[in-house]
């Protein structure tokens, strides 16, 4: 595994989004969600909405590192935020 | 009569998982473990945190590479797509000659990409090659070893040649789907040439060519080898595109860090634009099984 040049960072990066799918799974296994169509026209479950927040966080992250200087703590509130929206209305 | 729920059938996709994680998961988290360290070789790392994010994203040369390989896509979509269409069209509709069309035009897609980068490479020398002697004859200047406009048109030109057959193909297998009744209802309507196209060939065909189009564009957008092979991403830095300047960044200069933010961050672009082509063509789908 050395040559995995694993840091402790990335590491709970990798366990918080294998929680986060083994959480979703479970979820659905528990209360099947049906689709819905939001603001985007789409029809969505649950793990689409999870998906478009995370490709979402992906592109808000790189978008905080090249236009500001701020911490990343802020791409990660805006994240958080834009997640809701999603799982909300989308 | 009650179900037997059986969960013994998850086991049969152990096997897939097991490839999926050692073809795909464990290099992707190797990659992102990369991409916030710098190494000297040796397996030793530093972290160096968003540094190679932060690097990446204020270099022209990104952008620059960017944008030439938008600007491929772009352009090769835009002549693949009509070109395949109205081959698909003059294709003959069964008979021998079907057939042979058929495997005519799937012989270019059976050529190795770096056989198809050498074939172009000797076609367009001036002093050997059939096309860059006929336009040196010609009394046309090329060369597109030291001409960027010379490069990019036979990068192009290559493109087109190689994978025009694979729309045509898709296309015709769309045509031939198209139910008869189609065609005799448009017949007692007086339809002409091209209101059956519009109205009937053109809208039984957006599925196919929905494919063709999602295809063409990631296959376009992570071309490498054939304009390597061509041009080595020269004249100067004029078809350097993406995957070249990251192959030359994590091979050629060996930075591995950088590469492999570079590496994320095109990454998440094609799955972004898979994402859009596979969500309009399964809603598209829907709504023609509405219908």
């Amino acid at each position: 595994m050395e040559w995995m040049a694993w840091t402790l960072p990335t590491a709970l990066f990798f366990v918080t989004i294998a929680l986060t799918l083994a959480g979703m799974s479970l979820l659905h296994l528990k209360y099947p969600g049906t689709p819905r169509t939001g603001i985007l026209g789409i029809e969505t479950m649950r793990g689409d909405r999870l998906f478009i927040s995370l490709l979402g966080s992906g592109f808000i992250n790189l978008a905080w590192i090249g236009l500001t200087d701020a911490s990343q703590y802020g791409a990660l509130v805006i994240c958080g935020l834009f997640a809701f929206c999603v799982f909300r209305w989308v | 009569m009650e179900k037997t729920v059986n969960q013994r059938a998850w086991l049969l996709v152990i096997p897939v998982l097991i490839l999926v994680a050692f073809s795909s998961i464990i290099p992707m988290m190797t990659v992102v473990n990369y991409s916030f360290q710098d190494s000297f070789g040796g397996n030793e790392f530093f972290w160096v945190g968003l540094e190679w994010y932060r690097e990446l994203l204020h270099s022209e040369r990104l952008w620059d590479a960017f944008g030439r390989q938008l600007l491929f896509s772009f352009i090769i979509l835009l002549i693949e797509i009509p070109l395949g269409i109205l081959v698909a069209l003059s294709m003959p509709k069964k008979g021998f000659a079907a057939s042979i069309c058929l495997v005519l035009m799937s012989l270019p897609l059976l050529i190795p990409y770096n056989v198809v980068g050498t074939i172009w490479q000797v076609f367009g020398r001036a002093d050997i090659g059939l096309l860059g002697r006929a336009l040196s004859d010609l009394g046309i200047s090329y060369n597109y070893s030291q001409n960027a406009f010379d490069a990019w048109a036979t990068v192009i030109m290559m493109d087109v040649w190689h994978w025009t057959s694979l729309v045509a193909l898709l296309s015709y297998a769309g045509l031939r789907s198209i139910p008869s009744a189609y065609y005799q209802a448009a017949k007692i309507d007086q339809a002409g040439r091209w209101s059956v196209f519009r109205h009937i060939e053109l809208p039984k065909m957006r599925g196919v060519l929905m494919i063709a189009i999602l295809l063409r564009f990631m296959d376009s957008f992570m071309i490498y080898t054939e304009p390597f092979v061509l041009t080595g991403g020269g004249p100067g830095n004029a078809t350097t595109f993406l995957s070249i300047d990251l192959v030359k960044m994590a091979l050629g200069q060996f930075d591995l860090g950088p590469a492999a933010a570079f590496s994320l961050m095109y990454f998440l672009v094609i799955l972004l634009i898979s994402y859009v082509f596979y969500t309009v063509m399964i809603t598209a789908d829907k709504n023609e099984a509405n219908r």
